[in-house]
């Protein structure tokens, strides 16, 4: 490509001297801002300068206004005006100067313009509006440098709705002769991508052919697009896996010009590119890793210069190897490279070792224990970038025996760092691991009393608000429940007789509730001395207005434990005349209540948090109102999203196509649909949170106690729980044995020489900060089920709410103790079913089910990812596997007798190891599905002591077969169930599973492997009648609305495209009445998603309705899928 | 990438390039606060930053400081070899470039910073084509550098 590049640069001086600009216009021209700059060095003061700035501005602001003014000394000023800007003076009256240039100006000229339009300028600029025509002559334009300065001017700022009118130019100059001039298109295409993804969404095919491109640098540059296409919906570009490690291998082998070598490394900005796209296509999905394997391994091994740039190489390598399917050889050497550079003496690779030991740490805990003494190191580091990301680390693999220590340096740093940015997230991470693994009461409740000071008011609202539910809802045993809440009354009794007067607002807002709730706990108190506190508290000139409702209310409850009325009165008499509203009405109810007991006791019972409240969010106790005002001749409530859409179907020029967008990654909310007119339908995970911050913003108003959060993020922490109990079990370190459980003592020692004093005291806290790493993973390896228990593990206030199938599922059953040892025991010992049971049920179910079938598209995956396993093999790996393949129809002969009758998923192979082979199916029960697990010997010797252990963070797995394995005869065969209920619904669950077995020497064997499944699997009819509906609808709170592509060709189109839903989705059709039809489906009974289709403009709006907050959503991307596919 | 900087060590901006769209009072308050914290750092420590909610990565040639900030999942070492190729270029484009090479043409610097980065992407990893394309367009201009360095440039250059 180089000569093609030479080629066209030469041809540029040809159309550059066109303009003839003499020299010395030149000279003087730089002469003027030589002397402005010069003048300014010399200058004293900043008075000065702005003095001389302002001169030269308004001299400056003449001569542009100046009718006389040619073009070549506009540029002149122009270039002094982005010198002032750039000093920080604001010359707004040069803009429309600078557009001018950018117009009128020859090429030299026009590049100053351009340059300046995009300093000063930005996207949403109203001026940028008169730049359109500019930059659309030049594209047109002839001259080549003319093309490219538009196409740069574009990719740095253009008004997002304009975007349509230049795209079709844009996307010409893909096929333009010049390569620089295809690579700056696609740049500016993947510029728009970014501001407004939609546009460009049907040339996503243009983009395959820059990928294609012949030059390496169009080609590279298409990686941009490639990269965010992929990070958004990494399942449409599986297929392109193959061609990345192509391009990979040519790259690494050097087979690319020298010209884009870099200090004698070929393309390394090349080779990120791909290495980062590689990862995202191959996480969690062993098929495509197997493919990059060996790419990686090539990358590892050529990277051994010793400068920055393979580094760099080398990090994204390894980055890249954590993330996809695991392979314990690749592993091995990413470790080896992290370990460099983590005891590197650069400080620079050290920073990144850290942050790849972070990265890491849940997969691999032993790579924190090989580096301990480092790290320890990096504690005390002088650089607080470095401590600070120790810190990172050290919060990940905190447990309930170092958390202590690891709280304890968190606040130390944090008692010396000043930035507020940092505080408030490690502030957010103390209250995080304070809550989850606090040792006692005492150290609790001062931990975060910490917390509060520290974080002042720049602290996340949802700390308090989850520090208050969990006072209020607390744990299982009520007596430490009241323990606590004592402990922190005393503690905040004695804040407030201290100086409360510092203490941030958010802090003595928690405050004043506790003292409110709970201060009657404390016998030997007068509510009389808590209600002084808190009217010296109210006294105080800093206590904002928020923090005294909070005040009154405290106030409030407390007069109903019988204290004296006097002083309520008098504060209640001063803030009935408040000019704020808030504080007016608090006022009023303190007066009224404290009066009236009999209405105190109603309003406010005591002992109430122990009974949680509905909260009614469909309001349908205002149903009869409604009713009432519809037959007055009130127009019907229309919800925001079909207003806006009926405002913008009357607006007369809309800019934007009713673009698809699959919304793929739920948990991030990143796309889902931001251009379609029903801003509404972010995903529902958001719509949630929009509850909970108008709650939030009304929260001075709420009684906290004991109001259930149905709309927060609940299971935060059994989510972050859950990921950590996933984390691969490791096999016993060396290393393991000498960390003790406990407390640091002397028994540790990793080397036997004698160690110097200050060294011993690091290792005291090596010992004590890394305890419970290395045993924690041996907890599992030996079948131990009892995780290291959770003080403040959330009590489930109500089990039905959270698993309301517990009590209607004839399924569930009191955990068996013999199923357990194969499960993680906190998330599976409420699900367990007892073979029996399961066998009875599932003879029921073989009748009712005859008639569900698979959705084709499921097999359909299945069958790629065979083929892809297929020329896998081609490639060459073991023939040991090929041996087995056609084998494997064999074992459905070994399906369990009462799911033989049921549809089964095509049987994919698992993971295989030197003995065994692993293959599973699912099964598609009525209110389950079951994952069959086969173990196939393929050794000669019998195996002992398989155990296969399966977990999903969002799928309840719960294990039929009994115990691990004894036994496996030579070459037979063992099936494992596991069934499958959806704990949170996502668009496809995947679950990482863990097989171990002993091999003949005793020792113990692992293999992980992991398995898709997509939601479709699990989606089941729901036959409901249009009035079970009806009622059904108003009742559920999370929506989605968007538009769908219709079955235009059919008879009928509505029918057609339902029923391709029908078929393919297992939905059922509930009516369809003219335009309109209604259908529903649900995952369990109590998981139902109901779907309103209304033909609208040549699509089909859909409305999905759920009291799962995520299932809309993720119905919707299959939905979408489905109707792409037929 | 968000934005590049190029300041002094007194502080002077002498460059700025932003490649997301942020309002003007947010920019000046970023750079005053950036350029503090980078300024503060002592020359032994970490090139990289985490600042705010983005990633800073900076490096210091003689008196000038360069900087980054770039995305959660952006390599921090390749940054720092995109502020290396940006100064080889700026050397190459100079011949020895020093701070006053950058303030008095510093519209030079940001057409071979447009020529490098775009959209806040790398778009020619080549050195010889980048210069290439801004050579050919300085033809016609005659280079005045020289004459204002009788004066000060003996106190700043590198």
């Amino acid at each position: 490509m180089s000569d093609v590049v030479e080629k066209t640069l030469t041809a540029l001086p040809s159309l550059l001297s066109l303009d003839s600009q003499p020299g010395s216009a030149k000279l003087s021209t730089n002469s003027k801002l030589g002397s402005l700059i010069r003048g300014i060095t010399e200058l004293t003061s900043k008075h000065e300068e702005e003095k001389l700035i302002q001169r030269e501005l308004s001299s400056i602001k003449e001569q542009v206004s100046s009718p006389n003014t040619t073009m070549r000394q506009m540029k002149e000023l122009m270039v002094r005006t982005i010198y002032c800007e750039m000093l920080g003076y604001e010359a707004t009256f040069s803009y429309i100067h600078a557009i001018k240039l950018a117009q009128q100006g020859n090429v030299l000229e026009k590049r100053v313009g351009y340059l300046a339009v995009s300093l000063f300028l930005n996207e949403s600029h109203e001026l940028l509006l008169l730049l359109v025509n500019t930059v659309l002559k030049d594209l047109q334009s002839t001259n080549l440098i003319e093309v490219c300065m538009a196409l740069t001017v574009v990719s740095q700022m253009f008004p997002k709705d304009m975007i349509p009118a230049i795209l079709p130019l844009v996307e010409e100059k893909l096929n333009h002769s010049k390569e620089i001039i295809r690579r700056k298109a696609v740049l500016a295409l993947y510029k728009f991508y970014l501001i407004a993804p939609n546009q460009v969404q049907h040339i996503h095919n243009r983009f395959r052919k820059a990928l294609c491109d012949k030059d390496p640098g169009v080609m590279s540059a298409s990686l941009h697009i490639y990269l965010q296409l992929i990070q958004e919906n990494p399942e449409s570009y599986k297929d392109l896996t193959a061609s990345f490690v192509t391009i990979l291998k040519q790259v690494v082998a050097g087979k690319l010009p020298m010209d884009f070598n870099y200090h004698s490394v070929p393309a390394p900005w090349l080779q990120i590119q791909l290495l980062r796209i590689l990862s995202l296509l191959g996480k969690s999905d062993q098929s495509t890793s197997e493919v990059m394997y060996e790419i990686l391994d090539e990358s590892l091994r050529r990277a051994e210069m010793n400068h920055n740039i393979t580094y760099a190489i080398l990090y994204e390598c390894v980055k890249c190897i954590y993330t996809i399917h695991p392979k314990s050889e690749l592993l091995e050497k990413a470790a080896k490279v992290i370990g460099n550079f983590v005891l590197s003496q650069r400080i620079n690779l050290k920073y990144l070792g850290l942050k790849a030991l972070t990265y890491v740490v849940h997969q691999d805990p032993r790579l924190a224990l090989q580096h301990q003494m480092t790290i320890i190191e990096c504690l005390d580091h002088p650089d607080v970038i470095i401590k600070r990301e120790t810190l990172e680390l050290l919060f990940r693999i905190t447990n309930d025996q170092n958390v202590t220590v690891i709280v304890e340096k968190m606040l130390d740093f944090m008692s010396i760092n000043k930035e507020d940015h940092t505080t408030a997230d490690l502030v957010g991470k103390v209250a995080e691991l304070a809550e989850k693994y606090a040792p006692d009461n005492e150290w609790f409740v001062e931990t975060m009393n910490t917390v509060f000071s520290v974080g002042g008011d720049t602290l996340q609202p949802d700390i308090p608000n989850s520090f208050l539910k969990l006072l209020s809802e607390g744990f299982d045993d009520e007596e430490e429940n009241k323990k606590l809440r004592l402990f922190a009354v005393n503690s905040y009794i004695s804040l407030l007789q201290g100086e409360p007067s510092k203490l941030p607002q958010r802090f003595l807002q928690a405050i004043c509730w506790v003292l409110g709730e709970y201060s009657h706990l404390r016998e030997d108190v007068e509510p009389d001395l808590v209600l002084r506190l808190l009217v010296k508290l109210l006294n105080i000139k800093s206590t904002s207005s928020e923090t005294k409702s909070w005040i009154l209310m405290a106030m409030t409850k407390l007069c109903s434990g019988g204290a004296p009325l006097s002083v309520p009165l008098e504060v209640s008499e001063t803030y009935s005349s408040s000019m704020d509203t808030m504080l007016r009405q608090r006022a009023q109810e303190l007066q009224y209540l404290s009066q009236n007991p009999e209405l105190q006791a109603r309003v406010l019972p005591r002992g109430v948090s122990q009974e949680p409240m509905e909260v009614d969010s469909s309001l349908s106790f205002l149903d009869g109102f409604v009713s009432e005002a519809l037959a007055a001749g009130a127009a019907p409530y229309k919800p925001p999203h079909q207003r806006q859409e009926e405002l913008s179907r009357s607006k007369a020029l809309s800019l934007e196509p009713y673009g698809l967008s699959l919304p793929i990654s739920m948990s991030s909310c990143s796309i889902a649909d931001r251009q379609s007119p029903t801003l509404l339908s972010v995903s529902s995970g958001l719509s949630g949170d929009r509850t909970d911050h108008s709650h939030k913003g009304g929260s001075t108003t709420l009684k906290l106690d004991g109001v259930r959060r149905v709309w927060g993020k609940e299971g935060y922490l059994a989510q972050r729980e859950s990921a950590e109990e996933t984390a691969p079990v490791e096999a016993p370190s060396p290393l393991q044995p000498l960390v003790q459980q406990g407390d640091g003592d002397a028994s540790y020692s990793q080397t036997p020489t004698p160690i110097p004093e200050c060294e011993q005291e690091k290792q005291q806290l090596a010992s004590s900060l890394f305890v419970g790493l290395a045993s924690q993973s041996s907890v599992c390896l030996m079948g131990k089920s009892e995780q290291t228990s959770q003080r403040f593990r959330r009590k489930l206030k109500d089990p039905a709410a959270s698993f309301p199938s517990s009590t209607q599922n004839p399924l569930v059953s009191p955990p068996s103790s013999v199923g357990h040892l194969l499960l993680d025991s906190s998330i599976s010992s409420d699900l367990i079913s007892s073979p029996e049971q399961t066998h009875l049920s599932s003879v029921d179910l073989t009748v009712a089910n005859g008639e569900v079938e698979l959705p084709d598209r499921d097999m359909k995956g299945i069958k790629s990812t065979l083929l892809r396993e297929d020329s896998a093999l081609a490639a060459g790996s073991s023939p040991h596997e090929e041996l087995d393949r056609p084998k494997d129809s064999c074992l459905t002969s070994h399906l369990p007798a009462e799911l033989s009758g049921l549809p089964h998923s095509e049987i994919t192979p698992l993971c295989t190891s030197p003995s065994l082979d692993l293959s599973s199916c699912h099964v598609q029960k009525d209110d389950s599905l079951v994952l069959l697990v086969f173990m196939k010997s393929s050794s000669d010797y019998d195996i002992q002591q398989i155990q296969v252990q399966v977990t999903c963070e969002e799928l309840e797995v719960s294990c039929v077969c009994d115990s691990p394995v004894e036994e496996l005869k030579s070459h037979g065969v063992v099936v494992c169930q596991y069934f499958l209920t959806v704990k949170s619904p996502s668009v496809y669950f995947v679950l990482s599973g863990m097989m171990s077995h002993q091999i003949p020497d005793n020792s113990l064997q692992e293999t992980q492997f992991s398995h898709r499944i997509p939601l479709t699997s699990f989606l089941r009819p729901l036959r409901l009648s249009t009035e079970e509906y009806g009622t059904m609808w108003l009742a559920f709170s999370h929506d989605t609305k968007q538009n769908l592509p219709l079955m235009m060709d059919a008879e009928e189109p509505l029918t057609a495209t339902l029923k391709v839903l029908k078929d393919k989705l297992q939905l059922h059709v509930v009516e369809i009445i003219g335009n309109e039809g209604i259908v529903a489906c649900c995952l369990r009974q109590d998981q139902p998603c109901l779907l309103h289709c209304r033909v609208h403009a040549g699509m089909l709006a859909v409305w999905l309705r759920s009291p799962i907050p995520e299932l809309p959503d993720c119905l919707l991307y299959h939905c979408q899928r489905a109707l792409q596919e037929s | 990438m968000r934005f590049m900087l190029l300041f002094s060590r007194q502080g002077k901006l002498r460059l700025q390039k932003w490649y997301t769209a942020t309002a003007e009072r947010d920019k000046k308050k970023m750079v005053r606060e950036l350029m503090q914290t980078v300024l503060a750092r002592k020359p032994k420590m970490c090139s990289f930053l985490e600042w705010r909610d983005l990633k800073i990565v900076y490096k210091r040639y003689a008196s000038l400081y360069f900087c980054c900030a770039i995305e959660e999942q952006d390599n921090e070492l390749i940054t720092l070899e995109i502020i290396h190729r940006f100064v080889e270029l700026l050397d190459k484009y100079f011949g020895s470039v020093c701070e006053l090479d950058i303030i008095f043409n510093f519209e030079k610097a940001y057409f071979i910073l447009d020529e490098f980065l775009m959209g806040g992407e790398i778009q020619d990893t080549s050195k010889k084509s980048v210069l290439k394309a801004i050579e050919q367009a300085d033809l016609l201009q005659e280079r005045p550098r020289g004459d204002y360095f009788s004066n000060s440039a003996s106190t700043h250059c590198s």
